[in-house]
């Protein structure tokens, strides 16, 4: 392993100071990075470990009705708090999707917003990857990419965003909280992650010594705790990363939709939101008709980027599963294959 | 590496300790307390940390490495490299006998495969090694890449396997074909296949001198450690190695392969102890793996459903340097009495290590094949697949026309078939739901592997104080060696199984041969039973032949040994026990060794086979094609069983095998660098808990007379035949859609609604 220094700031100014060093990077459970370093695909000269900052590990429900997760909150403790789960049922079932339990010990809340593609050519140091090394070459265009974007990629990056945590959360327009070197920000997760274009290399909004230190849900984002699902497809019953998946939330008033929030995962660069779909859904009744147009309309502008025109389909098919789900009443308590096909299978007792 | 301290349930809590009792694992302890001493586990005074530096190319070769810069790093020692290696005793490319296989260690600057070793860093600490590795920087000359099964002419290999014809005809399959009522012509694809065992391959080399100390996990002692001695040019008895557990073997740690030797060689060049461990992704190149294959089979059937003819051909690839060719065409001639058989291979030779043994190699990749197109034939034929199975239940074996040495498979249909509730199976595809809406669907497949022997001695021992011993270099690999022998050893020894001292897992033991082809139990057990056997012998002599023993005479009509008394068969008042009988001897100990070995007057006249069904439900979401089993039930003859428990386990083991090989195991493959793009345990996807559904194991009891003296038939390998089978069977009768390109995908399934 390459030698690297290793800082523990006290405080987050401290931290973002320390960030902003060339070659530095956040280190915060590091089931990501670890791994990324074991296998030479990143290679900071300096990790800055955030994991003992205070006041970031909380989740707390602000006046106006929003709530507030620190960015060191684990992905389990999420998952489990009741409250949140109860509020915001689709996020919970995502989290729990994702991983394995282990993991979900580990992994946080920002890091989980910044873990890195699972593009096997991004991982295999021999490939030509521009997201790695800027301007190599895309070995994964013409490789084996069943697995890869079909929305928003470029000639010069085919790769996915694997987070099951952030499909619902763009779809409930969460906002991340920054800390940089010129004070506080927030921006709309959804503007977080970029698509690859001509620069994949740069995968965020994020400036060097940015620091996340905490995810918002909006007032609005509880409203639809009773319509709200998470369903994902993979290869596995669990730890394997989404196939596709998608997240959808539905607001039901007097059995028309009032509002919906859809959004996709597994597909693209980004926690793809479907905003086309949401708006053909908005005012009708939750019928099947209604969920294919929409799985259309989310899947208007997809293309294969390889042996993948599959998960096209299959992504409008998730659609219209994930809103059926969603329509029928969020249940009481987390499936125990949560977001699986199989969740409502009986007897399984893993999670 | 401390003395082992195995252990075994308090005698109170079982029913003895002998053969056929469920006794649990005497490692077990040892293993949840983090006490059994892996390989990677030693840390010998002074010892170094070597990592390979691996090829990034699969053809081609190297023009240069930095090795000023690796050298530069601090804490590293040396770097081994084509131009700087201890020079061995003999080449390498050299086959020496047929269990040899051509490594790679540092012997020219040629690439052959991906992941090839190409440099070894030695340092002080296995990060500084790491890092050293990666400052090589390798550069290379780069040939264009043979990938797949296409990849360049095909040939017919002179043999497949292990030494089997490449090509088997019995009767006229043309005829067989040309006269058939139905036919299908199926082509089948599987992928290659990684072992990953849990623990990676890894070796601890320490030199003295001319003497040479090893920890390393094998499935081999004793060919290891010919092997390192004909390499090295030096003596056997020079040469100790040790390998009390495995964290898994597979196949892949039969024979020694390039890391290890590149371990000794390190520890040489530097004049220390090194250890060597592989990184998991390191593990898919250099150790073996299941070739890919593509198979096509035709078979014809009568109007009642009567095979006519039964042709199965297999392409599978070698590597470009060796040869190893997955027999899997093997896989017909043994199950279904078709009166024309044919089986035939052909191969071409990709950028890969040499692909080898791995868990049932052969009859794992024939048998989801084999096992699907009889499922088609029998949908053809408009019949139940198990009645299907039954109306072509072969009496004898098909390609040789032997009797079997026993079989209980119609006893496993019938025994699964009920456990399962096939009966109520819809002869239709696609007409099951469970309440969800899901797709239900239930597949079948009859599983089966030869009953091998190899050959192996151990050496007995009974003491004056009541005890005993057994040595035999045995290997428990995870499947419960040191549980199963042990049992074995007290029955013959006749003690309790507390009062012997078994001893395996070192290479300063008696051969035990290797611990493959299912036939490990067989093969040592047998040993360790004609062992036993003479060292009662003796015992019995000093007995039988003193006038003041209550057994003086008893020789013609012998004594049976028994919770540690020898007792005249014919009169069980009279008794004596061991420490009485040595102590008026006047000797502290009688030894005695035994060997075990296959039998070849019974193997002319018998085939030799254990047999099973596997019985599978699948669930398959409507839309979304996702794939999950939900219930298996196998049932298994194979021969005398001699620790349920242990069996139990491996049986589940190779269902959950099967069930992977059908869903889930698939190494990606760059079509054009040949590199695998999976080599890790993340995107390999091997099933994990939630895939795994109650499993059902049934042993039928099964008395074989012929295979070896215990009657063990092995347990290892033939979970795996059938179960892929089924479960991909079930796929199709829970939707329809005949996938025959293995394993099975979503988007296979999203053709339907």
């Amino acid at each position: 392993m390459k030698p690297f220094d290793y800082v523990r700031p006290a405080t987050v100014t401290e931290a973002v100071a320390a960030g902003a060093h060339p070659g530095a990077v956040y280190l915060a459970a590091g089931t990501n990075l670890l791994d990324l370093m074991k296998g030479n695909i990143s290679r900071p000269d300096r990790l800055v470990d955030v994991t003992h900052l205070e006041g970031l590990d909380g989740i707390e429900r602000l006046a106006d009705g929003s709530l507030r997760i620190g960015a060191l909150v684990s992905n389990a403790d999420l998952a489990h708090d009741a409250g949140f789960a109860r509020s915001y049922p689709a996020v919970a079932e995502a989290l729990l999707s994702g991983a394995s339990a282990q993991l979900r010990n580990a992994a946080t809340v920002g890091g989980n917003l910044l873990q890195r593609t699972r593009c096997a050519y991004f991982y295999d140091t021999a490939s030509r990857c521009n997201k790695r090394d800027a301007g190599s070459g895309c070995d994964a265009r013409d490789g084996e990419n069943r697995g890869h974007a079909v929305l928003g990629w470029s000639e010069n990056c085919i790769a996915t965003h694997p987070s099951d945590f952030c499909v619902p959360l763009v779809a409930l327009d969460a906002i991340v909280e920054i800390e940089g070197s010129n004070g506080r920000r927030e921006i709309a997760l959804e503007a977080l992650h970029r698509l690859p274009g001509d620069a994949p290399e740069r995968e965020s909004a994020l400036e060097p010594g940015d620091l996340i230190v905490a995810v918002r849900l909006p007032p609005v984002a509880s409203g639809f705790a009773a319509h709200a699902r998470y369903l994902k497809v993979r290869e596995r019953t669990s730890y394997a990363f989404a196939m596709v998946s998608a997240a959808a939330a539905l607001r039901i008033e007097s059995g028309k939709i009032a509002e919906a929030r859809l959004a996709l995962g597994g597909v693209a660069a980004k926690p793809w939101r479907a905003r086309a779909a949401e708006d053909v859904l908005k005012g009708v009744a939750p019928t099947a008709d209604a969920f294919q147009e929409a799985a259309w309309r989310a899947l208007t502008d997809a293309k294969p980027s390889g042996d993948n025109a599959f998960k096209i389909e299959l992504a409008r098919r998730i659609v219209v599963r994930a809103l059926t789900l969603a329509t029928a009443v969020t249940p009481a308590r987390l499936p125990a294959l949560p977001a699986s096909p199989f969740a409502s299978t009986s007897g399984a007792i893993h999670a | 590496m401390p003395e082992l301290n195995l252990t075994s349930a308090p005698a109170h809590l079982r029913h003895g300790s002998n053969i056929g009792q469920p006794l649990t694992r005497r490692d077990g302890v040892l293993k949840v307390t983090g006490q059994a001493t892996y390989a990677a586990d030693n840390h010998p005074p002074g010892m170094l940390f070597a990592v390979m530096a691996v090829a990034g190319i699969s053809r081609g070769r190297v023009v240069s490495l930095d090795v000023a810069a690796a050298k530069r790093h601090r804490g590293v020692v040396d770097v081994m490299t084509p131009d700087h290696k201890p020079e061995l005793a003999i080449d390498p490319e050299i086959k020496t006998n047929p269990f040899v296989f051509r490594m790679e260690v540092l012997q020219s600057h040629e690439v052959r495969y991906a992941n090839q070793p190409i440099a070894v860093v030695i340092a002080e600490t296995l990060e500084a090694a790491t890092e050293g590795a990666a400052l090589l920087a390798p550069r290379y000359e780069t040939l264009p890449a043979l990938v797949g099964l296409d990849a360049g002419e095909s040939f017919v290999p002179p043999v497949v396997g292990v030494g089997n014809p490449s090509e088997h005809h019995h009767g006229d399959v043309d005829a067989g074909l040309a006269s058939a009522e139905k036919q299908i012509d199926a082509i089948y694809e599987t992928p290659p296949q990684y072992h990953n065992a849990m623990e990676p391959h890894a070796i601890v080399a320490a030199w003295d001198g001319d003497r040479l100390q090893i920890d390393m996990p094998t499935q081999g002692l004793r060919l290891s450690l010919a092997r390192i001695a004909e390499l090295f040019g030096i003596a056997h008895d020079k040469i100790h190695i040790r390998s009390p557990f495995l964290g898994g073997g597979f196949g892949s740690k039969g024979f020694l392969a390039g890391p290890q030797t590149l371990g000794i060689m390190a520890a040489k060049l530097v004049g220390k102890p090194v250890k060597l461990v592989l990184r998991r992704e390191q593990m898919y190149g250099p150790v073996g793996h299941r070739a890919p294959t593509r198979q096509r089979l035709r078979i014809g059937a009568d109007g009642e459903g009567r095979l006519t003819a039964l042709d199965h051909h297999a392409r599978t690839v070698s590597s470009t340097f060796d040869d190893f060719y997955e027999p899997a065409a093997d896989a017909s001639h043994t199950l279904y009495a078709a009166p024309a058989i044919r089986t035939s291979h052909d191969a071409v030779r990709v950028n890969t290590g040499t692909p080898l043994f791995m868990r049932a190699p052969g009859e794992a990749t024939g048998s989801i094949a084999l096992e699907s197109a009889i499922d088609e034939m029998a949908w053809a034929c408009g019949m139940d697949p198990l009645a299907f199975r039954l109306k072509n239940y072969a009496e004898r074996e098909p390609i040789s026309g032997k009797p079997f040495s026993s079989k209980a498979l119609r006893a496993c249909y019938e025994q699964g078939a009920a456990r399962f509730g096939w009966a109520k199976r819809s002869l239709q595809p696609r007409q099951m739901r469970d309440d969800a809406g899901l797709l239900v669907g239930w597949g079948m497949g009859t599983a089966t592997f030869p009953a091998l022997m190899f050959q192996a001695e151990a050496r007995a021992v009974l003491r004056r104080d009541g005890s005993g011993a057994m040595e035999i270099g045995a290997h428990d690999m995870g499947q419960g060696a040191w549980t199963a022998l042990a049992q074995i050893a007290a029955d013959e020894l006749g003690l309790d199984i507390d009062r012997v001292a078994f001893n395996a897992g070192s290479s300063d033991l008696p051969d035990a041969g290797i611990a493959g082809g299912s036939a490990h139990t067989a093969t040592a057990g047998a040993a360790i039973h004609s062992a036993g056997a003479a060292v009662i012998a003796k015992l019995a002599d000093l007995a039988t032949g003193d006038d003041r023993s209550p057994l003086f005479g008893a020789g013609n009509a012998g004594v049976i040994a028994r919770a540690g008394r020898l007792i005249r068969r014919d009169d069980e008042s009279r008794s004596e026990s061991y420490p009485e009988i040595l102590a008026r001897a006047g000797v502290t100990e009688v030894e005695a060794r035994g060997t075990g070995a296959p039998n070849p007057a019974a193997m002319e006249e018998y085939a030799m086979h254990a047999h099973g069904a596997v019985f599978a439900e699948v669930k398959v979401d409507p839309e979304l094609g996702q794939v999950r089993v939900s219930r298996m039930v196998g049932a298994f003859a194979a021969g005398r069983i001699v620790n349920p428990r242990m069996v139990q386990s491996q049986l589940f083991g190779g269902m959950i095998w099967g069930l992977s090989f059908a869903l889930h195991e698939e190494a990606v493959t760059d079509r054009r660098s040949g590199r695998i793009m999976n080599a890790n345990l993340g995107e390999y996807h091997v099933p994990v808990n939630a895939d795994v559904p109650p499993l059902d194991v049934i042993t039928v009891e099964e008395h074989d007379p012929h295979v070896n003296a215990l009657g063990i038939k092995g347990v290892g390998e033939i979970g795996i035949t059938g179960s892929a089978g089924a479960v991909a069977n079930a796929v199709w009768h829970a939707t329809g859609v005949r996938v025959r390109r293995f394993p099975i995908k979503i988007e296979e399934l999203l053709t339907q609604r």
